[in-house]
């Protein structure tokens, strides 16, 4: 069970800053509050996964994520960042919150695992998809963090590579099912959008590690 | 920082450093803060843990306190034993510093608590 009601996480999550200048190539955009805290409370209530265990997040940006995982009681949770902006973000949405999440600054594809193999019960991400400068990021991020789990994975991929991701996924050693599926309101951050926001059909899957 | 991150933390993945662990501490500012004891899960961890870079690193940055050097044998069922341990491992952080490639003697800074283990592009 978890300590809180979803609706109270999801207005704690609400009150993090995001980030000021979000930069293109890191492909930057919060979670929101709305979906990170529906991806903890499940990950919570309906497997137990987060109270008491050691959890990574990986690409935490402004820490939406570690901090709802630590609201639920996690009892390590690690943030794992290449960005110093969005880690500044972050140091200050936690001195708010009161709440202490860690955090190590890092090239993920290139730093991780290391000794940080198999040490975490639960890997929690919002990868960055793969778009213009770096298709196929949220792949190598999903290899990394089955690397790093020693029970499961929960991530964010596109529903239109649901398929590759399920199957990249096997090779790995983890077994994919899809949670949700979700509309994900992308809002205009970059100058090269057109639009003022875009919806795109995004998979909540949870990877058990066999 | 806290001792239990540092103690994954290793600088590998610089070019020409094979094994890269334990990291140094230099710690210019410590914080000791009180974190709810959870006992399960300081004995889950333990087997996780490398012990002997745990208390070298407590004892350079002075908070070993009575930690025996070594691991003892009935460590699951120890409570009082158990709370020494996630004093060390939890409650102790190093704000600001340095830690340090015991093979290159490379730096890597830490600022607001946060070690910093990116590297150069020459470095990789």
């Amino acid at each position: 069970m978890a300590s809180i009601q979803l609706r109270k996480l999801e207005e704690y999550l609400q009150q993090l800053d995001g980030f000021e200048k979000p930069k293109v190539l890191l492909e930057q955009y919060c979670t929101s509050a709305h979906i990170a805290s529906h991806m903890l409370y499940c990950a919570q209530v309906q497997f137990n996964d987060i109270e008491g265990h050691t959890v990574a997040d990986l690409g935490c940006g402004c820490g939406i994520l570690s901090l709802g995982a630590k609201i639920l009681g996690a009892s390590h949770v690690i943030g794992f960042e290449i960005d110093s902006d969005a880690l500044k973000i972050q140091s200050q949405n936690f001195s708010e919150m009161e709440l202490f999440v860690e955090a190590v600054q890092c090239d993920i594809l290139q730093y991780l695992p290391g000794r940080f193999e198999k040490y975490f019960d639960t890997v929690i991400m919002n990868p960055p998809f793969g778009t213009k400068h770096n298709a196929g990021t949220d792949i190598k991020f999903l290899e990394i963090a089955t690397k790093l789990a020693s029970n499961t994975v929960y991530s964010l991929h596109k529903t239109s590579t649901r398929n590759y991701v399920l199957q990249k996924a096997a090779q790995y050693g983890a077994k994919g099912k899809v949670i949700a599926e979700l509309r994900y309101d992308l809002p205009k951050a970059y100058k090269f959008h057109r639009k003022t926001s875009v919806d795109i059909q995004v998979d909540f899957i949870r990877f058990e590690l066999n | 920082m806290k001792l239990l991150t540092h103690n994954m933390l290793t600088s590998k993945c610089l070019k020409g450093v094979t094994v890269g662990y334990p990291l140094g501490i230099v710690a210019k500012d410590i914080k000791v803060s009180e974190v709810d004891f959870n006992s399960e899960f300081i004995a889950r961890i333990i087997p996780k843990l490398d012990w002997a870079t745990l208390w070298k690193a407590a004892e350079s940055i002075g908070h070993v306190g009575e930690l025996p050097q070594t691991l003892i044998q009935d460590f699951e069922t120890n409570e009082e034993f158990l709370k020494k341990v996630h004093h060390v491992l939890l409650e102790v952080e190093v704000i600001n510093g340095d830690l340090l490639c015991p093979e290159s003697g490379r730096k890597f800074p830490i600022n607001d608590g946060i070690p910093n283990m990116l590297l150069n592009e020459d470095e990789v």
